[in-house]
């Protein structure tokens, strides 16, 4: 194996080829797996271990099997965060996800002005750490020196207050909107470069018009890239976490600490020092992730059919 | 679990050119390379730059106001006393001059964190496009596998493990878990794909160059838009990082600026706290200056690199 002759590497050009042996791949991917093995793999076995047991005032921690995950389930606050997720998710996440589209459409269509300009303005709002994008906004909404009260004594408005609890979800809305648009924009707009132009070139032989050639060839060409953005976004409104635990302390009485599934078990492990409880909430939300991940996979790739 | 990408074994590319070639210049019915600009569309794609710019204007514009002028006066314009020299200067002294230690520390996670996770992505991301080797489809399975765990679902097995190694409320309870790129790793492997040329690889080893010579002298440079795209997304990740440190550092010493700053702004809310909202303003607008520096900088390259990772 390891005597390779030049003369059949070199009729084999096109197959990675390697003379130092088959393993020279992991001299290059090792260092990555051991200390993705220490952040990734053996957390998640940790948690399931830490899940399966309950800390017991007298004797320790005690092997429960599955207690811990039939209280979450039976937890009537757990399931009013995984509601609140779920509806921010089915609100938000399309709003973002055909707002990014349409922007990189319109960047991507050459029939625009300061093209260049637009893209990276809608775009540095990714650059803003979470924490300072939400207190940049919540001071924006907020009614002592916020714009929201500005405008509402300037013109005599009555602008609902946005850190009240009945439009706070609104409001974090707005601020992941306004975080994210700009990155799901540039992904499809990085997706739209790489459609090959003899595409377009077919399409104005066929005297296709602008809306044709979004419909029948630009969106269907970056079906992959909505895929991927779409799945990254349920994955990160599930994990709904630094906008509301920020804006709790400008706005404490509109945000419990079972905001969201995170903040939860975030709430649970450092005010409560209930580890083996957070521990299974954080598996259910992890399982609960892929499961919806996978629908919105499937009903993507039915589409295709 | 498996995300909907297309093994990177059969990229769907096309050739580089292809990218920068004006389109519809050869088209025989649209003739010119200027379509007619839309006045309508422009309009509409400047209100949303207005969405995105507001709020950053809205910081500097309040980040010159004294605390007393923030209050009583309108927050998209300047008013009183100039005073945003006079808010930097107490921002960085304030409380011994605590925002500066979180800026070095920031800076510390960002180019140990960062610039790790960015040469393991390209090391490893390098390995599985031009190596075959034993297990490399578990790599593949495994790693995309983890971009679906909610990262935050893994924060508390995390902290409780670095406790019982004793790494809590040290940096290494930061940087270490900063290390790790999934995303980083999948753009470099695509890239590296299309980028570098297998024929060169074979040249350099009949020459007799190792493997990691070859990837150092060589092929690195053919990766270079490659792995500053996934620099600028782990720098990002990293100066941004806020919900890791927040578990795992309990003394404000190792703190970063974002978990700082969120401190300086929870203050006014308890009892006895020091209200300093022009100093939280200040800081945060501190705090993005460098971050949308680089980003301005760096442009060029990683939008190139991108357009090429993204091909999924």
């Amino acid at each position: 194996m390891t005597t390779t002759s030049s003369a059949t590497v070199a009729t084999r050009s096109l197959r990675p080829r390697r003379r130092s042996g088959r393993w020279m791949g992991w001299a290059f991917v090792g260092p990555f797996m051991l200390v993705f093995a220490l952040v990734f793999l053996a957390p998640v076995l940790y948690a399931v271990y830490l899940s399966l047991f309950q800390n017991q005032m007298v004797g320790g921690n005690k092997f429960v099997g599955g207690a811990n995950y039939v209280q979450a389930l039976t937890d009537p606050q757990f399931w009013d965060a995984v509601r609140r997720v779920g509806l921010f998710l089915v609100v938000q996440v399309p709003i973002m996800l055909v707002v990014a589209l349409a922007a990189a459409l319109a960047i991507d269509s050459s029939r625009l002005r300061f093209s260049s300009f637009f893209r990276i303005s809608i775009f540095l709002p990714y650059a803003v750490p979470a924490v300072v994008a939400t207190l940049m906004w919540g001071f924006i909404y907020g009614p002592r020196f916020g714009l929201v009260g500005n405008i509402n004594e300037f013109f005599g408005w009555a602008i609902p207050d946005p850190l009240s609890s009945s439009w706070i979800l609104v409001a974090i809305g707005n601020i992941t909107t306004w975080e994210f648009t700009g990155y799901n924009m540039l992904i499809f707009y990085a997706a739209l470069k790489t459609i090959p132009s003899d595409l377009y070139e077919a399409a104005s032989l066929d005297g296709a018009g602008a809306l044709s050639v979004i419909r029948n060839i630009k969106i269907p060409s970056i079906r992959g890239a909505i895929g991927i953005a779409t799945i990254f976004s349920v994955i990160g409104s599930f994990q709904l976490f630094n906008e509301p635990n920020i804006l709790k302390s400008l706005a404490p009485n509109s945000i419990s600490s079972y905001f969201t599934p995170n903040m939860y078990a975030y709430n649970l492990s450092f005010a409560g020092q209930q580890f083996n409880y957070a521990a299974a909430i954080a598996m259910i939300m992890g399982l609960l992730t892929m499961i919806v991940a996978y629908i919105v996979q499937l009903s993507g790739s039915r589409k295709d059919a | 679990m498996s995300l909907q990408l297309s093994s990177p074994e059969s990229p769907t590319v096309p050739p580089a050119k292809s990218r920068t070639a004006p389109r519809f210049s050869s088209g025989p019915h649209r003739g010119v390379t200027h379509k007619r600009k839309s006045i309508l569309l422009t309009i509409v794609m400047g209100l949303m730059a207005v969405y995105a710019l507001l709020p950053l204007f809205w910081l500097f514009v309040n980040s010159t106001k004294t605390q007393p002028a923030l209050f009583s006066s309108f927050g998209l314009w300047f008013s009183g006393d100039f005073a945003l020299w006079d808010n930097i200067s107490q921002t960085l002294t304030y409380n011994d001059g605590e925002f500066v230690r979180w800026l070095v520390n920031t800076v510390l996670y960002v180019v140990v964190g960062a610039g790790g996770a960015t040469f393991l992505a390209t090391l490893a991301g390098y390995g599985l496009a031009k190596f075959d080797f034993p297990g490399k489809r578990a790599v593949f399975a495994v790693v995309l596998g983890a971009v679906a765990i909610p990262g935050t679902a893994l924060a508390v097995p995390t902290f409780l493990m670095f406790s019982e190694l004793g790494l809590t409320n040290t940096p290494w309870s930061v940087i270490i878990p900063s290390l790790i790129s999934p995303f980083g790793l999948y753009l470099v492997w695509i890239y590296a794909l299309e980028s570098v040329p297998t024929e060169v690889l074979e040249a350099a080893r009949m020459d007799g160059a190792g493997e990691f010579r070859t990837f150092f002298t060589i092929s690195l440079r053919m990766l270079a838009p490659g792995f500053v795209t996934v620099l600028l997304f782990t720098v990002v990740a990293t100066w941004n990082n806020y919900f890791l440190p927040l578990i795992m550092l309990s003394e404000s010493t190792w703190y970063p600026l974002t978990v700082g700053l969120n401190n300086w702004n929870a203050q006014a809310t308890t009892a006895g706290g020091d209200a300093i909202y022009n100093l939280v303003i200040t800081g945060s607008l501190l705090t993005i200056v460098p971050i949308i520096v680089a980003f301005l900088f760096l442009q060029r390259y990683w939008q190139s690199g991108l357009a090429a990772g993204s091909v999924k």
